[in-house]
């Protein structure tokens, strides 16, 4: 925690020096650019290889409990996230799913709530903040974690400041959670990052304007109001 | 008598029948009907399944890009730039867009194709003629994705002009990255980026 108040200074300070042409949304860019270098190494290097060999060892099915398990404890501050977003009823759903999925779901590694048609929710601190009023602040890629902003790396710190993993107890269980959590993660983007990879000229600018776009829809729940330029605006004459 | 009658009964039909073809199908049954088809034909392919994407592209080729207008995109995702493009050069960029769009298409089918899909109803006047189309990729555990098709009236039938996943519309994203190349190295240098591009990906295969 502290050292991410730390890392935040120092991406601050370091971000004084911009070029005239830069998107005044990622103010940032050269620095950006330096650690997005770094976690690609670091990607390519280590954590790709070892969520590759995670993905052809274990069985689809033994994935998604994996991935059902960690879902299910992340629905309790889903919830109270709705709550504090003042969205009683999705609040009230994240919770029921949490209290079906932990019991008859055994422990979560069943998804039975969405088979009882209580849908899964999407939210997070630094949605919270976007609904409270908060803009984005400039575009940052965070060591080892991606595409974020000021403000989505405040939710960050704070998720994970709350998260219930971060309680459990000893240690090596904590850590090794952790680590499942991370490689199952990790093994769950593989297709998206080759996807991502064809899609884009510049990766760096796809993944930056995607992950806008992106956080922007969320904080709206799917339905953001239109901006100017927006792409839904009456379209330009067809060419044929 | 009988045979004034039966002319005017006939040349109802034919009316009626001919209103029925200038009438196109609808947007929303027409995602579902591609969707669903392009769906059937993977599942039933063995080498697309396999990893065959020369036949996947020969698919979509078929049976999705006569519903998409690829002018459109391209001039909404070159923004301001458009205009100042010649004839040719618009051909040109909507070629190699259309090219690259396709094959990411294509292995986002081919990874996501054996989903479930969830349509949603359209909400739509009949007067509308320019709509969006909402249809949810099902994953367990994990909330639905969304999947939004912007779609315009057209003489030949409802036509994309935009994809929408997860609130991501493919058009603006690529909105910025024209932008750049074009200002560092002009449309030329985009269209140039931009076949390099399809080239690479061909030869990977």
């Amino acid at each position: 925690m502290n050292r991410l108040v730390l890392l935040l200074a120092v991406l601050a300070v370091s971000g004084c020096a911009t070029s005239p042409d830069a998107d005044p949304r990622d103010p940032l860019e050269p620095m950006n650019r330096a650690v997005y270098k770094f976690n690609d190494t670091f990607d390519e290097a280590i954590a790709k290889p070892v969520a590759t060999v995670y993905r052809d060892l274990l069985h689809v099915e033994i994935r998604s409990r994996v991935s059902n398990f960690f879902s299910n404890i992340q629905d309790i501050f889903i919830g109270v996230n709705n709550l504090l977003q003042g969205k009683l009823q999705d609040g009230v759903e994240d919770w029921a799913r949490f209290a079906f999925n932990s019991t008859i779901g055994l422990a979560g590694i069943h998804d039975v709530a969405s088979d009882m048609g209580i849908e899964k929710h999407n939210e997070d601190f630094g949605q919270t903040f976007g609904r409270w009023g908060a803009g984005p602040g400039p575009y940052l890629i965070l060591p080892f974690l991606g595409s974020s902003t000021l403000r989505d790396a405040g939710g960050t710190a704070v998720d994970w400041y709350v998260a219930p993993l971060q309680h459990a107890r000893p240690i090596a269980l904590r850590n090794t959670l952790y680590g499942v959590y991370l490689i199952n993660t990790r093994a769950e983007l593989i297709e998206a990052g080759n996807i991502l990879e064809q899609a884009a000229l510049d990766r760096y600018v796809f993944q930056r304007d995607a992950y806008l776009q992106r956080r922007r829809s969320l904080i709206y729940d799917g339905s953001p109001p239109r901006e100017r330029n927006d792409v839904n605006d009456p379209p330009e004459p067809s060419v044929k | 008598m009988t045979n004034a009658i039966r002319f005017v009964l006939l040349s109802c039909l034919l009316v009626s029948g001919s209103i029925g073809a200038q009438e196109p199908t609808p947007p929303d049954v027409l995602v579902k009907n591609v969707t669903t088809e392009v769906v059937e034909i993977i599942a039933k392919d063995k080498e697309i399944r396999s990893g065959n994407r020369a036949k996947l592209i020969e698919v979509i080729d078929a049976k999705v890009l006569p519903h998409f207008n690829f002018g459109s995109m391209t001039a909404l995702a070159m923004g301001q730039n458009w205009r100042t493009a010649t004839p040719e050069q618009k051909k040109q960029l909507i070629d190699a867009f259309r090219t690259l769009l396709v094959r990411t298409y294509a292995s986002a089918l081919a990874a996501y194709s054996e989903q479930k899909f969830d349509y949603r109803p359209l909400r739509a006047k009949p007067t509308d003629t320019d709509v969006t189309v909402q249809v949810r990729v099902i994953q367990p555990g994990a909330q639905p994705v969304p999947i939004d098709y912007s779609m315009e009236k057209t003489p030949s039938g409802w036509k994309v002009y935009d994809v929408m996943v997860g609130g991501v519309s493919l058009v603006a994203n690529y909105r910025t990255e024209f932008a750049n190349v074009v200002r560092n190295s002009g449309i030329d240098g985009l269209i140039k980026d931009l076949q390099t591009k399809n080239r690479v990906l061909e030869q990977k295969k």
